[in-house]
């Protein structure tokens, strides 16, 4: 009796398991792509889902994933902040998606962090930020301030020997939290207060005028002056513009930026800002078989030559490969699983190196510093050896000193190995 | 026999024989300075920037006469390596997406064909490479037949003054002509002998630098007079002690009036931007008593068309802005016109519903310019004429597009006023907003005058934004920025008042400035907005507020 149930039980599950094998054979596997389509930061992130878009079809015509294709759900939450928390719930609840590609700022990730916690989701995160956060559902492609603000800074101090500082920002949570960490660490490398001059302009800022002529004075007292600028969106555009009307040239007064590339001067007359720096973890002008084959992949998809590629392009690149092989070795899309197989992963960058998913979600990154050439394009004069992996915590705030991230030993993101307790999900 | 003729020593008049006629053929043998200045260029493909340095300063000692050429390039970053048999050449300037390049010899000055970009390295430079070019060919510029030339020459050997530098400097100054650069070698000499151990000397050279005006002569200066936290001075001899610091003094007091001068000129350029934005509300907020929430989208108008203009005549930037202004009031006006037939006629006397209407309207142009231009920032190229500074001293620099801006907003107001007070049209306009029923009475078509005048202020609006498409990025949402700025100066003006929303603008502006180094360009507007608030408390009707007969019906 006991057996003929079984062998029943067993026929149903085995004829269930042929239907929905049949059923998923004809379904896909949903990608779902977060990035607005409009509003102010259309500019940026259109380029994003372009370029997830490609990797989808790039991987299709390569046989899929599992045996099945993907598919691209694309939805647009407009630059507006809680659009991207009701967009990210429609994402994974009525489409259940296998993955999220999205986001660009930091404002826009927090406000979709709590979606992903509670439905358990995986969202990868391809641009630059300030750190101090560390979640379970997401992986951070983008670079921390370690593997950003303060190797440049590390470079301006050594190789360019710049005394004193300017550290210039737009006025939201971004620029100032690099600001806190980066007034930290040259003040604990000798610094002296008085050599420090913090400012910070709304958004959208355009009379430039006054500011720029006070960073010219600050920048006469005889010590090399450099301008950390974390200045976000339009504003850039007058910013440099009155740089170069007031003619500070790069080699007097560098200016090293930490949000604007190939995409953001190729709206620019670059003339005038050839030598200003900027840091990142890639450049399209890096010369690799590697590189020049995404390039000109992209030329192709986007069917336009003259379309830059950037810094989150790239690690969007990665992120994307990185969920693939994750995917393949845990031999299934569902999150829980592929964010266990995650860490350990690796992907080559495009500039090379490898790029490793470490324990705290953050990655193993090269760092660039570019001077800009006269065409918009970056030279580079200097890289750091090897990569660097990316603290979720700067080691550089008295608070955060002790903070770990660990979703592999420890499970917590944000742990504190003074007092031995994790504090959970709250950043 | 031609190498024993080089070694001779005529070398150099030869070979700059040569150059001059641009003869060299390939009979052209190479000399050992050839051989050393190849290998000065061989060793440039695989060096690091320090390394360039070096060689730089090689290449300089070495006195090749094609170092100047290949230096230039180098700092042009036309000098590059040929990937197939590592030789370095320099390319001849060409477009900047040019694909192929022609190579010219650096020893033979002589054309060896083109070759593609992808078989060339360029040899790249950095900011300190740049430097130490610039400086290694002012040397080479400081005797250039153009004074300008020689003054810059002058400024960048001064960056570096080692004794090399500082003969050269003395030589020159022996035969230059030119009293500016005579000048500028006389602060480099006595900037130079700051450094020497002769005292009568150090105290002449610090009376002839006690004229200049410039922060790194004062900061020299001020180092000869720092007090360690001992006791000790920087600097022992006390006659040089005190002639620096009487030195210093002096030239702190002038650069103090300067800067005073420099902030007091942000301000009215800030200012000249708040009256050009408010002028325009001034007519119709002010004389037509119509709130037009449209009006930052009108401006928003006139940048996009002076973008358009600019679009159409592309062989023509320098004056492309110059025919953007008539067109982008005739674009404004004509809006306004529209506006104000399809939809304000209909809803004066009732200022709720314009205000809504208008805001209705503003939406509707911003949403069409995204429709047609996209939502991404149009970039307006500034001609060559409007950028830069104007060097009115070393220590006062006025942008030039900031001092274009306040002559045509002085410009625009005058015109304003011409047509208000010397025309026709501004004296039926001015009687319509004094007393309607009368002038309807003396056969003035008062909607005739209506539209008139909304067209007056729409295109006021849009010749504004043809300047603050030098400014800002101009996209749909320009005129959302700007709109409570204007409508802020016209109420602290006073409602009505041409010279008030005049002297508000430039006040505001001017306090603004005075502020904003002290408080950060966020609590310097909110100090602004609080001080407005109080002084409407105080006299509700503004700074000019309007007198007789005509304040009874507002």
């Amino acid at each position: 009796m006991l057996l003929k149930w079984k062998s029943i039980a067993g026929l149903l599950i085995a004829t269930g398991m042929i239907f929905s094998g049949v059923a998923k054979a004809q379904d896909t596997i949903k990608v779902g792509v977060l990035h607005s389509l409009s509003g102010t930061m259309a500019i940026s992130e259109t380029t994003l889902k372009d370029t997830i878009l490609m990797m989808i079809d790039e991987q299709n015509k390569k046989g899929g994933l599992l045996g099945k294709k993907l598919e691209a759900v694309v939805v647009d939450p407009a630059s507006n902040w809680p659009l991207f928390a009701e967009k990210a719930q429609e994402l994974l609840e009525k489409d259940k998606v296998a993955v999220v590609f999205g986001c660009w700022t930091s404002v826009s990730r927090k406000s979709v962090l709590p979606v992903f916690e509670k439905d358990n989701g995986l969202l990868f995160y391809p641009v630059q930020y300030e750190g101090e956060e560390s979640s379970k559902n997401v992986i951070y492609t983008g670079a921390a301030p370690n593997q950003q603000a303060i190797p440049a800074v590390d470079y301006l101090m050594k190789d360019v020997a710049v005394k004193r500082w300017v550290l210039e920002g737009t006025d939201y949570v971004y620029p100032r939290t690099t600001n806190k960490i980066l007034e930290a660490y040259l003040l604990a490398k000798g610094v002296k207060p008085e050599d420090i001059s913090i400012n910070y302009t709304p958004f959208g800022y355009s009379d430039w005028q006054a500011r720029v002529a006070a960073i010219k004075k600050f920048g006469s007292a005889g010590k090399k002056t450099a301008v950390v600028s974390t200045i976000n969106g339009d504003a850039n555009v007058p910013f440099y513009k009155e740089l170069g009307n007031q003619k500070i040239s790069a080699e007097d007064i560098p200016v090293v930026a930490f949000s604007v590339g190939e995409e953001e001067l190729s709206g620019l007359d670059a003339k005038p800002l050839v030598g200003h720096l900027a840091a990142w973890n890639y450049f399209e002008s890096i010369k690799t078989p590697a590189n020049a084959k995404f390039i000109a992949q992209w030329h192709t998809f986007i069917k336009n030559p003259k379309r830059t590629t950037n810094d989150p392009m790239e690690a969007h690149y990665i992120g994307f490969n990185l969920w693939v092989k994750a995917v393949q070795k845990a031999g299934t899309t569902d999150p829980e699983k592929v964010i266990a197989a995650l860490p350990g992963t690796e992907t080559p960058n495009l500039t090379g190196g490898i790029a490793k998913v470490l324990p705290n979600h953050h990655i193993t990154k090269p760092v660039y510093i570019g001077e800009v050439k006269a065409d918009g394009q970056f030279d580079v004069v200097w890289k750091t050896p090897g990569t660097v992996p990316g603290d979720a915590w700067s080691k550089f705030l008295p608070a955060d000193k002790d903070v770990v991230a660990d979703w592999v030993t420890l499970k917590c993101g944000n742990y504190n190995k003074a007092t031995s307790k994790c504090s959970g999900q709250n950043f | 026999m031609m190498k024993s003729f080089l070694r001779a020593g005529g070398l150099w008049l030869f070979i700059l024989l040569l150059l001059v006629s641009r003869s060299a053929g390939p009979a052209y043998a190479q000399s050992p300075s050839d051989a050393n200045f190849l290998a000065s260029l061989d060793a440039l493909r695989d060096a690091s920037f320090e390394d360039k340095d070096a060689i730089i300063d090689k290449l300089i000692q070495g006195a090749h006469p094609n170092a100047q050429v290949v230096l230039t390039a180098f700092l042009e970053d036309r000098l590059y390596f040929r990937n197939d048999d590592q030789k370095v050449f320099f390319a001849k300037p060409a477009a900047e997406d040019a694909t192929d390049l022609e190579l010219v010899d650096p020893v033979t000055l002589k054309s060896v064909g083109t070759a593609s970009v992808d078989n060339l390295t360029k040899i790249g430079t950095n900011n300190h490479l740049r430097r130490t070019l610039k400086t290694a060919l002012a040397r080479f510029a400081l005797s250039s037949p153009d004074a300008k030339t020689r003054l810059v020459a002058a400024r960048d050997i001064e960056q570096d003054l080692d004794e090399s530098n500082v003969q050269m400097l003395r030589e020159r100054s022996g035969v230059e002509t030119d009293s500016s650069v005579k000048q500028e070698i006389g602060n480099g000499l006595a900037l130079a002998a700051l450094d020497g151990s002769d005292t009568p000397a150090r105290i002449a050279a610090i009376q002839t630098l006690r004229h200049s005006l410039r922060q790194d002569v004062l900061n020299k200066l001020q180092g000869l007079i720092a007090q360690s936290s001992d006791g000790t001075f920087a600097e022992s001899d006390e006659n040089v002690r005190r002639a620096a610091a009487s030195a210093a003094m002096s030239i702190s007091r002038k650069r103090t009036i300067y800067s005073a001068f420099e902030t007091l000129f942000f301000g009215l350029s800030l200012g000249s931007v708040l009256v050009l934005i408010a002028i325009g509300l001034a007519i119709t907020f002010g004389v037509m008593g119509v709130i037009n929430m449209a009006h930052g989208e009108l401006m928003m108008l006139g940048a996009y068309t002076t973008y358009v203009v600019q679009t159409a005549m592309p062989n023509h930037t320098e004056i492309s802005i110059l025919v953007a202004i008539p067109a982008a009031f005739i674009v404004a006006a004509l809006t306004g016109i529209l506006i104000e037939r399809a939809i304000i006629r209909f809803l004066y006397g009732r200022p709720l519903e314009t205000l809504l209407a208008t805001f209705g309207v503003s939406l509707i142009l911003q949403q069409l310019v995204r429709s047609i231009f996209t939502a991404l920032n149009r970039s307006v190229i500034t001609p060559n004429w409007m950028s830069g500074t104007l060097q009115v001293n070393e220590a006062l620099s006025i942008t030039y597009n900031r001092l274009y801006i306040v002559i045509f907003t002085m410009l625009v107001f005058a015109a304003l006023l011409l047509i208000l007070k010397r025309t026709r049209v501004g004296l039926q306009i001015r009687a319509v907003s004094q007393n309607r029923a009368m002038a309807k009475a003396m056969g003035i078509r008062s909607e005739w005058v209506d539209a008139l005048t909304f067209g007056l202020g729409s295109g006021i609006a849009g010749v504004a934004g043809v300047a603050l498409s030098q400014l800002t990025n101009v996209n749909p949402s320009l005129g959302q920025s700007y709109i409570i700025d204007s409508f802020m100066v016209v109420v602290f003006g006073g409602v009505g008042s041409m010279w008030g929303s005049m002297v508000g603008g430039m006040s505001m502006g001017v306090v603004n400035e005075l502020l904003e180094p002290y408080a950060g360009a966020v609590l310097a507007k909110i100090f602004v907005l609080i001080a407005l608030i109080l002084f409407i408390q105080r006299r509700p009707r503004g700074l000019f507020p309007p007198t007789g007969r005509a304040s009874e019906n507002q």
